[in-house]
C-alpha cells in the first residue's frame, strides 16, 4: 500500500503544484522581482519613491485605503450586527421574509452595484433630483462622491458579511447557554455582554478582516466614484495605464503584504480558540414581540430596510427599460421599452461581449471544476509533507487583491515562459480566463472541502474493502457525493467571473472584451439603459445560480461567500 | 472461508506502538473477538487484516497465503464499519449490489443475490429506498448485508453495535450470530463491550496497550483470567493483593495485608495462574462467589465485617462488606426477596470458598 498509495499521491500532486506555481507563485514572484527594478537593474529605487517625498500621493493612497477599509468595517458592521440580531432573535409579522431580503445585495456584482448607485444617489441621480422637485430647491440636496460615496457602496454591498456570520453565529448558539445564564440570576443585558457577546466574537472578528480586505481590494467603487480621490488598487492600474509598470509592481507588492498579513492573521484567529458547542441538536429560539408598538416599528424598520436595499435592483430594471436617448438631461427617463433588450439579442456589436463573458467564464469554470476536486481530494484525503504550504498557495489569490492578480499575470505573461508554452499571452485571447481561472480557485477548493470534509474515511474505504479500485472508488462513490459542493462552487465562481471588473479593466482586449469593459463604455456614452440592461443580465444569472444551488444542491447562500 | 494467521505482528505509528508483536490464529468459521479498552490496538489490529494499514513487522496470512502487503481490495474481505459507512447517494439495493458491480457478476445474479441477502436481514422490502431514509438498526443491516453479499472469505466487524440503543443492540446481536452461523464466515469481532464478547464468541482475545493479554473461550477468560487487567476488565470482581506464604497438602495458604488471617487457595491449574518467581501476586474472587453466613462458622477463609451499602439492582441483590482493617469485598446474590437483604450496619460473617478464589500475577505495563 505505501509505495501504491503514495505514488498515487504524487501522480495527484504533479498537476496541482504545477498549475499552483505556473500561474500563482510564478506570477507573484515575478512582480515581486519587478518592484525591485529600475531601467532593468536591481534598485530600491521603486520602494523609495513609494515612501518618498517624492511622491506623497502613493503614501496618501495606501493611508486612504486603510482608512476608507476600517470605516467600512465598522458602518457594515453597524448595519449588519443589529439587523441579524432582530431578525433572528424576535418573531414579528414578514420576518422570515425581510431576513432573505437582508441578503439581496450579494446578487449585484460590484460593479453593477455601483452603478445603480450613480443612479441613484449620484449628481444626476433620481433620488437627490426627486428630493430637489419635491422641495422646490434650487441644488440637489446632497449626492454621493468621493469618499461618502464609496463608503456608502462598500456598506451595502459589505454588510451581508456581518449579517451572514453574526445570523449563523447567533443560530448556533444553545439557547440553554443563555437559560442557564438567566437560571443563575443575570440580567438581559449582562447575559448578552457576557454570554452572547462572547460567543459571537469568533464571527465577528472573521467578518471585519474579511470586510477589510474586500475594502482594500475593492476597484470599481473607487474607480466610478473616487473623483479626484486615490486608493492603492486604483493607484495600480494609473501606473499601469501610464506605462510605469516598476510601480504599479511596487504597489502590487504593498497591497499583497497588507492584505496576506491580515489573511495569515485571521488563520491565526481562528485557530486560537474552540467555541464549537458541546451541545447537539438546537431548537429555534426566538421571543415573540407581544408589544404592539414594538411589534410593528419592528415591521416598518424592516419594510424600510426592504425599500433601501432593493432600490438599486429596481433601479436597475427600470433603467434597463429606458432606450437610448430617452434619458440625457431630463430628470426624470422620458420613456420605456424592451429596446435594450431586443438590441441585446440582435445586434451583434452589442451581443459579442456578452458571448465573450459567457465562452471565457465557462472556460475557468471548467478548469477550475477539474481543478478544484483535484486540488481539494488532495488536500482533505490525502498526507504528503508541504501540505501546508500548498494550502496557503490555494488560498493566495483569494487573499490577493483583484487587481494584484491582474498585474501579476501581465508581468509574467508579457513575455514567452514555460507555463505559457512560450508565448506572450497577454494580449491574446487566453489571458482573461486565465486570470478568471486564477481569481476563483480558492473559490472551488473552498466549497469542495467543506462536502469533502463532510466525508467520512471509513465511506473511501468501505467500497475498497468491497473490492473497487482508488479510481473506481473515486469514480463511484467520492465524486457523486462531493459533486453538490463542486458544482455550486463552479456555478458561483462562473457567474463572478461573468462580472469581474478588476482583472477585465487590467487584460482586456478588443477581441475578447467581456460585458464589464462593455458597461463601461456605455456609461461614457451615456447609454445608461443599455448598461443597465448588461447589468441586468449578471444578476439574473446570479439569481439563477444561487436558486439552483440552494434548491437542488442544499447549498444554503450564506455558506457561498 | 479462510484462517487468519497474524505472526508477530507490530505496528507503529511514529513512535507510539499500538500493536506490539501480536501472534493470534483464527481457524476456519471461528467467531472470534477482539476486546479491550479503547485505544488498545484492536481497531488497528482488524484494519491490518482488512489491509487498511500495513503491519511494521510480522505476517498476515490467510489459510497459507501472505497477504500482508496485498490492498484492500484485492483481499476479498467484508467488513462493517462502526459509522456503516453506507453510500449515501445510493439506495439500499445500490449499496448491497456495490461489491458484485465491482466484481461484474452479470445483473440477473446481482438481483437475485441482492434481494436474496436483503431478505436474510429482513430488509426485503426496503430494497428501492435510500438509506438516509432507514433508521439506526437498519442500516446496519444493509452494512451487514453488503459484506455479506459479496460472500466475503473474512467478515470483519468493527463495534458495529456501538452506535444502536440497548433493546436494538440485544436484537442486533441474534441477528448477526445468526447470520455468521447460517453462512459459516470465518469472522473476527471488534468490541469494548464484555457483555457482547461473553455471549456472541466462540473465542475471545483479549487486549491492553497494544498487547493481546489472553485468548480463550468465554468461560476461561471468565473463569481462569491469567491476569488481573483480565480478571478486571471482564465480569466484576474483587481485587486483593497476596503474597504467598506456603503449601499444605493440595492447599497454597496466601497472607494479605486486607485480611488478618491466611488465605487458603486449592492448588489447581483452575485456581493457580501460571506465574514467575518475584512477580506480584492478586487474588481475584468474583461476588458471586462470596458467602455470606447466616452464623458464624469455623473453617478456611472466613471473615467478620459491617455491611456497609446494600444495592438492589433488579435480579441481584450487591452486599458490600467493610472489614475492620478498612477494606472492602462486595458479594452478589440473586433476589430472593426483600426478607433477605441485609440492613446496613449489621455485622457479619464470610466465606471465601477456597475453590473459588483465582490467584493471578499482576498485569505489567
Amino acid at each position: 500500500m505505501l509505495n501504491a498509495e503514495r505514488k498515487r499521491t504524487i501522480l495527484l500532486l504533479i498537476p496541482i503544484v504545477l498549475v499552483l506555481v505556473g500561474y500563482v507563485l510564478y506570477p507573484s514572484i515575478e512582480t515581486l522581482i519587478e518592484s525591485f527594478k529600475k531601467n532593468g537593474a536591481f534598485s530600491l529605487q521603486n520602494y523609495g519613491d513609494f515612501f518618498g517625498s517624492k511622491a506623497a500621493s502613493n503614501l496618501e493612497a495606501l493611508w486612504n485605503s486603510v482608512y476608507i477599509s476600517l470605516l467600512s468595517v465598522f458602518f457594515s458592521a453597524l448595519i449588519g450586527i443589529p439587523l441579524a440580531y432582530i431578525f433572528n432573535r424576535y418573531d414579528f409579522p414578514g420576518r422570515q421574509f425581510f431576513s432573505n431580503i437582508a441578503i439581496m445585495p450579494i446578487v449585484l456584482p460590484s460593479l453593477v452595484g455601483v452603478m445603480a448607485f450613480m443612479f441613484l444617489y449620484g449628481e444626476a441621480g433620481l433620488v437627490p433630483n426627486a428630493l430637489k422637485d419635491l422641495f422646490h430647491l434650487s441644488e440637489v440636496p446632497f449626492s454621493i462622491g468621493g469618499i461618502s460615496g464609496i463608503l456608502l457602496v462598500h456598506a451595502y454591498t459589505m454588510y451581508p458579511y456581518f449579517y451572514m456570520t453574526t445570523s449563523s453565529a447567533l443560530n448556533n448558539i444553545d439557547p440553554s447557554l443563555e437559560e442557564a445564564a438567566y437560571n443563575l440570576g443575570s440580567s438581559r443585558l449582562s447575559v448578552f455582554w457576557k454570554v452572547t457577546f462572547p460567543l459571537l466574537t469568533p464571527g465577528l472578528v472573521a467578518a471585519s478582516l474579511l470586510v477589510f480586505m474586500v475594502s482594500m481590494a475593492s476597484f470599481s467603487a473607487p474607480y466610478l466614484l473616487a473623483g479626484g480621490f486615490r486608493v492603492l488598487s486604483l493607484q495600480i492600474y494609473f501606473s499601469k495605464t501610464n506605462g510605469d509598470l516598476d510601480m504599479a509592481a511596487t504597489q502590487s507588492v504593498i497591497l499583497s503584504v497588507v492584505s496576506i498579513a491580515f489573511l495569515l492573521f485571521m488563520r491565526w484567529f481562528q485557530n486560537r480558540k474552540d467555541y464549537r458547542m458541546a451541545s447537539k441538536g438546537i431548537g429555534a429560539h426566538r421571543s415573540e414581540v407581544s408589544n404592539p408598538l414594538l411589534k410593528w416599528s419592528m415591521v416598518s424598520l424592516g419594510i424600510i430596510a426592504m425599500i433601501v436595499l432593493l432600490l438599486p435592483h429596481v433601479t436597475l430594471l427600470v433603467l434597463s427599460l429606458v432606450p437610448e436617448g430617452a434619458w440625457t438631461w431630463q430628470t426624470y427617463p422620458q420613456a420605456f421599452s424592451f429596446e435594450n433588450f431586443r438590441l441585446l439579442f440582435e445586434d451583434t456589436n452589442i451581443w459579442d461581449p456578452v458571448r465573450n463573458s459567457l465562452i471565457m467564464a465557462a472556460i475557468a469554470c471548467g478548469g477550475v471544476f477539474v481543478f478544484g476536486i483535484i486540488t481539494s481530494y488532495a488536500l482533505v484525503k490525502r498526507t504528503f509533507i508541504g501540505k501546508n504550504l500548498l494550502d496557503i498557495l490555494v488560498m493566495i489569490p483569494w487573499a490577493l487583491p483583484a487587481t494584484v492578480v491582474g498585474m501579476n499575470l501581465i508581468l509574467a505573461f508579457n513575455e514567452p515562459s514555460a507555463f505559457s508554452f512560450g508565448k506572450v499571452l497577454v494580449g491574446t485571447f487566453w489571458i482573461l480566463p486565465l486570470a478568471y481561472f486564477v481569481r476563483f480557485i480558492p473559490l472551488v477548493v473552498r466549497s469542495t472541502n467543506a462536502v469533502l470534509e463532510q466525508m467520512d474515511d471509513s465511506i473511501e474505504e468501505a467500497a475498497q474493502n468491497l473490492g473497487a479500485k482508488w479510481f473506481y472508488t473515486f469514480r463511484r462513490v467520492v465524486l457523486p457525493y462531493i459533486m453538490p459542493g463542486v458544482l455550486s462552487g463552479s456555478l458561483l465562481a462562473f457567474v463572478q467571473a461573468v462580472g469581474e471588473f478588476p482583472t477585465s479593466v487590467l487584460l482586456y482586449t478588443l477581441g475578447n472584451r467581456p460585458i464589464s469593459i462593455e458597461i463601461m463604455n456605455q456609461l461614457r456614452m451615456f447609454n445608461l439603459g443599455q448598461a443597465a440592461a448588461y447589468g441586468m443580465i449578471q444578476v439574473g444569472l446570479i439569481a439563477i445560480v444561487l436558486f439552483v444551488s440552494y434548491k437542488f444542491f442544499g447549498v444554503k447562500s450564506e455558506n457561498t461567500l | 472461508m479462510s484462517t487468519v494467521n497474524l505472526s508477530t505482528i507490530t505496528k507503529r505509528f511514529g513512535n507510539v506502538t499500538a500493536v506490539k508483536e501480536l501472534d493470534l490464529k483464527i481457524k476456519e468459521g471461528e467467531f472470534f473477538t477482539f476486546l479491550g479498552p479503547s485505544g488498545c490496538g484492536k481497531t488497528t489490529t482488524l484494519r491490518m487484516i482488512a489491509g487498511f494499514y500495513y503491519p511494521t513487522e510480522g505476517k498476515v496470512k490467510f489459510n497459507e497465503k501472505d497477504m500482508t502487503t496485498v490492498p484492500p481490495e484485492k483481499r476479498n474481505t467484508g467488513m462493517v464499519f462502526q459509522n456503516y459507512a453506507l453510500f449515501p447517494h445510493m439506495t439500499v439495493y445500490e449499496n448491497v449490489a456495490f461489491g458484485l458491480k465491482v466484481r461484474k457478476t452479470d445483473k440477473k445474479e446481482t438481483r437475485s443475490r441482492v434481494e436474496d441477502v436483503l431478505n436474510k436481514v429482513r430488509l426485503g422490502q426496503y430494497i428501492d429506498r435510500q438509506v438516509s431514509q432507514l433508521s439506526g438498526g437498519q442500516q446496519q443491516r444493509v452494512a451487514l448485508a453488503r459484506a455479506l453479499v459479496i460472500e466475503p472469505d473474512i467478515l470483519l466487524l468493527d463495534e458495529p453495535l456501538s452506535n444502536l440503543d440497548a433493546r436494538l443492540r440485544d436484537e442486533m446481536r441474534n441477528e448477526i450470530l445468526r447470520l455468521q452461523r447460517e453462512y459459516g464466515i470465518t469472522t473476527i469481532y471488534v468490541t469494548h463491550d464484555q457483555v457482547e464478547a461473553l455471549t456472541m464468541s466462540d473465542r475471545i482475545a483479549v487486549f491492553n496497550f497494544g498487547e493481546c493479554q489472553q485468548v480463550g473461550t468465554p468461560s476461561e477468560i471468565y473463569n481462569k483470567p491469567v491476569n488481573d487487567f483480565v480478571a478486571a476488565f471482564i465480569g466484576e470482581t474483587n481485587l486483593f493483593s497476596i503474597k504467598p506464604d506456603k503449601e499444605e497438602e493440595g492447599t497454597a495458604v496466601f497472607q494479605s495485608a486486607d485480611f488478618d488471617k491466611s488465605i487458603y487457595v486449592d492448588h489447581t491449574e483452575e485456581n493457580i495462574a501460571s506465574y514467575a518467581e518475584g512477580e506480584e501476586l492478586v487474588m481475584s474472587i468474583r461476588p458471586e462467589a462470596v458467602r455470606i453466613l447466616k452464623d458464624s462458622v469455623d473453617g478456611n477463609n472466613v471473615f467478620k465485617g459491617k455491611v456497609s451499602l446494600v444495592q438492589f439492582t433488579g435480579a441481584s441483590v450487591h452486599t458490600y462488606i467493610e472489614m475492620e482493617n478498612g477494606a472492602q469485598i462486595r458479594a452478589t446474590d440473586l433476589n430472593h426477596g426483600p426478607s433477605t437483604y441485609l440492613k446496613e450496619g449489621t455485622s457479619v460473617s464470610f466465606q471465601l470458598p477456597q475453590n473459588q478464589i483465582r490467584v493471578i500475577p499482576k498485569a505489567g505495563e
